[in-house]
C-alpha cells in the first residue's frame, strides 16, 4: 500500500477515527426511530476494528455514519484530526458542510458493501478506473495501470475485462475491494462484505481483507466471521441495541466475555 | 433408430375444430376488406399513385419528419431536467416540475398548439428583464416565433411531460445501492447521474421512448391547430379538396404514415434488443464458459453490457413503476 504523507510520523498519537456520543434517529417525532444511542468509538491508525452484533443493533448505520452517507443527529465523529460532515466557528456554531466538501472527505474513506455494489455496465477494469478518472482527474492510462496492480492484488489479473455479472460473488466483491483502493483511502470500511456470498467463495475475500490489514491499512470490518476476528482484529467492538456492550481484545471480547449480551450472542454464531 | 429415449410419446392432439372455423372465418373477412379496398372505384387508386410522390406531398413528408425528431430531441432534453427536478431536495424544483407535468398532461395537446399558435396575439413583444422592474431587450413575437417554431415548441413541451415520467421511472429503477456506492467513492451528484444512473436507466427508458417517437409522428397531424400549413397531413388534405378527390389523398396519407412508422418500429425493435433481452441465450453461454472476455462489434458489446446490466438485477423491468406523480 502507499504510505501516507510525512505528517504521518507527527499524527500517529492522533487515532484515526473517533466516535464521540453518536445518535442517530431516522424520522421524526411519533414516527421517529432511534437507531443508535450514544455510541463512542476510537479506532487507532493501522489498527483493525471489527464490530459484532446482532441484526438490526445499528452496526451498518454506524459504519455509514463515519462516512457521511447518513447525517448523524448528535454527536461528532472525526476522522484523521477533520470533521465529517461539520465545521465549528469560532463562537461554537456548528455548520453543515457543501456538499463538494463531504465528497471530497469521503475520498479518503473506502467502504465494501454486503451486496459489492459494482457498476454493472463496466468491466470490471472500468469499475476500477472510475473514481481516480472521475474523481481525481487522473489521466486513464495512470489509472489503468494503477487498476490492473490493484486487480492483479486482490488476484482478478486475469478477469480486468470482465463485466460483475460474469464474475462469481467472491470475485465482484474483490473487485469492490480494489475499487476502493483505487482511491488510495486511509481507512476502510467493510459492511459484512461475504454475508452475500456462498461459503466456498468466503474465503477469498477474506484472504484479501487480512492482506490488507498485514499491509498497515486502517479498517472497520462488521462481520460474523468470528475466525476472522480472532485472527486479525486488534479491536473487538460488540454493539447491541444502538449501544457499544462491550469491547476490546478479541481474547477478551470472543473468548471471555464479561456482558451477559454478548455471551448469548456468541453462543449463537460460534 | 438411434433414438436414446425408449417408447416416445406419439398421441394425437386434443381435437380443436373451433380453431379451423375462426381462422376460416377471419381469413374471409380480411378478404372481404381487401376486395373492399381494391374494387371500389371511390378509393381511385390512379390518384393515390400519382400523387403519392408528388413534390408537396414528399416536402409535407420531411416537414413531419423534422417535427417529429426535433419535437423529440428537445423532449428528452427537457424530460431529464424534469425527471431530475422531481428528485431534487429543493422543494421549489419539485414543485414546479409536478406542476408542468401536470399542466401538460393534463390539456389536449390540440389546445396547447391553438395557444402557442395564438402567442403573437397574446403577447405581441416577448421580453427578458425582471418582473414588474427593467427590461433588457424585446422582440416581436410573430417575427420569432413562426407558424414552425410554435409548432415545434408545442409539440416538444408537451411531449417532455409524458417523457419526463418515463425517465422518472428509469432513474427511479436504478438500485440505491448504486448511488450510494459512487458517492462512497466521492463522486459528485452530478457526476453520479452522468456516469452511474443514468446509463442503467437508459434499458428502461428507451423502449417506452420508441413507442413516444411512433405516437409523435401521428401527432403531428394536429399542428393545423398552429396552424402549421406544410406537414404531410395538411399537404395531403390541401390537395385532396383542391382536387375534390378528399378519400385518395388521405389514402396517401395513410400509405406514408405507415411506411415512417414501419421503419421507426424496425428501428425501435433494434433498439430494445440493444437494451433489453435478445442477447440472453448467448451471454449465458458466455458465463457458462466462463474463460472468454468481452469482444465482437461495438454494437454486440453494448448489447451485452446493457443484458449484463438487466442481469445484475440493479433494474427494475416494469417501466411504468411508480409514475403517477
Ligand atoms: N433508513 C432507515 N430508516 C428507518 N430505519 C432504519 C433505516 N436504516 C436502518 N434503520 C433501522 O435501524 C436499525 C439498525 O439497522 P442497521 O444499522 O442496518 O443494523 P445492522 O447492520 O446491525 O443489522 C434497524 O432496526 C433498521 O430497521
Ligand atoms: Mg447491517
Amino acid at each position: 500500500m502507499t504510505t501516507t504523507s510525512s505528517t504521518d510520523a507527527g499524527t500517529t498519537a492522533t487515532p484515526m477515527v473517533e466516535v464521540r456520543g453518536v445518535h442517530k434517529e431516522f424520522g421524526r417525532g411519533a414516527d421517529a426511530v432511534h437507531v443508535l444511542r450514544g455510541v463512542d468509538l476510537t479506532v487507532a491508525r493501522g489498527s483493525v476494528t471489527v464490530v459484532l452484533g446482532p441484526s438490526g443493533s445499528g452496526k451498518s448505520t454506524l459504519l455509514r455514519c463515519v462516512n457521511e452517507l447518513e447525517e448523524i443527529t448528535a454527536g461528532s465523529i472525526v476522522v484523521d484530526g477533520e470533521r465529517m460532515g461539520y465545521r465549528e466557528d469560532a463562537k461554537g456554531v456548528l455548520h453543515r458542510l457543501h456538499p463538494k466538501v463531504i465528497a471530497r472527505q469521503r475520498q479518503r474513506i473506502g467502504m465494501v458493501f454486503q451486496r459489492f455494489h459494482l457498476f454493472p455496465h463496466m468491466t470490471a477494469l472500468e469499475n476500477v478506473m472510475e473514481a481516480p478518472v472521475q474523481v481525481r482527474g487522473m489521466s486513464k492510462r495512470d489509472a489503468r495501470t494503477r487498476a490492473l496492480q490493484l486487480l492483479e492484488r486482490v488476484g482478478l489479473g486475469d478477469r480486468t475485462d470482465h463485466y460483475p455479472a460474469q464474475l462469481s460473488g467472491g470475485q465482484q466483491q474483490r473487485v469492490a475491494i480494489a475499487r476502493a483502493l483505487a482511491m488510495d483511502p486511509e481507512l476502510m470500511l467493510f459492511d459484512e462484505p461475504t454475508s452475500a456470498l456462498d461459503p466456498e467463495l468466503v474465503g477469498e475475500v477474506l484472504a484479501v481483507m487480512k492482506d490488507l490489514a498485514a499491509d498497515g491499512m486502517t479498517m472497520i470490518v462488521v462481520t460474523h466471521e468470528i475466525g476472522f476476528a480472532r485472527e486479525v482484529a486488534d479491536h473487538v467492538v460488540f454493539m447491541d441495541q444502538g449501544v457499544i456492550v462491550e469491547e476490546g481484545a478479541p481474547a477478551q471480547v470472543i473468548d471471555s466475555p464479561r456482558e451477559q449480551r454478548t455471551q448469548e450472542f456468541l453462543a449463537h454464531v460460534l | 433408430m438411434s433414438d436414446p429415449i425408449p417408447h416416445r410419446i406419439h398421441a394425437r392432439p386434443v381435437p380443436r375444430p373451433g380453431r379451423f372455423l375462426a381462422a376460416a372465418v377471419v381469413l374471409v373477412l380480411a378478404a372481404m376488406v381487401v376486395n373492399g379496398l381494391v374494387t371500389n372505384p371511390n378509393y381511385r387508386w390512379d390518384t393515390v399513385w400519382l400523387y403519392l410522390r408528388d413534390v408537396v406531398v414528399i416536402r409535407g413528408v420531411m416537414w413531419t419528419l423534422v417535427l417529429t425528431f426535433g419535437s423529440m430531441a428537445i423532449a428528452v432534453v427537457l424530460a431529464v431536467l424534469l425527471a431530475v427536478m422531481r428528485r431534487s431536495d429543493n422543494p421549489v424544483m419539485r414543485w414546479v416540475a409536478w406542476a408542468y407535468i401536470w399542466f401538460f398532461r393534463g390539456t389536449p395537446i390540440y389546445t396547447q398548439l391553438v395557444f402557442w399558435g395564438l402567442l403573437a396575439v397574446l403577447y405581441p413583444r416577448l421580453s427578458l428583464g425582471i418582473p414588474f422592474g427593467p427590461e433588457f431587450f424585446s422582440f416581436s413575437t410573430r417575427d420569432v416565433i413562426t407558424a414552425f417554431w410554435a409548432a415545434l415548441i408545442g409539440l416538444a413541451l408537451n411531449e417532455a411531460a409524458y417523457l419526463a415520467e418515463i425517465v422518472r421511472a428509469g432513474l427511479s429503477s436504478v438500485d440505491p445501492g448504486q448511488t450510494e456506492a459512487a458517492k462512497a467513492l466521492g463522486m459528485k451528484d452530478s457526476k453520479i447521474l452522468r456516469r452511474v444512473v443514468l446509463p442503467q436507466a437508459m434499458r428502461v427508458i428507451v423502449p417506452p421512448t420508441g413507442n413516444e417517437t411512433i405516437s409523435m409522428l401521428k401527432t403531428t397531424s394536429l399542428v393545423i391547430a398552429v396552424p402549421f400549413t406544410h406537414d404531410l397531413f395538411y399537404a395531403t388534405n390541401a390537395i385532396g379538396n383542391r382536387l375534390y378527390q378528399t378519400i385518395p389523398l388521405l389514402v396517401i396519407a395513410a400509405i406514408w404514415y405507415l411506411l415512417i412508422t414501419s421503419v421507426l418500429m424496425v428501428g425501435q425493435h433494434y433498439l430494445e434488443r440493444y437494451y433489453g433481452r435478445g442477447f440472453g441465450t448467448e451471454t449465458g453461454r458466455r458465463r457458462a464458459g466462463g474463460g472468454t472476455g468481452p469482444s465482437g462489434s461495438r454494437k454486440e458489446r453494448k448489447a451485452r453490457k446493457q443484458d449484463l446490466i438487466r442481469q445484475s438485477g440493479t433494474t427494475k423491468d416494469d417501466p411504468f413503476l411508480e409514475v403517477t406523480p
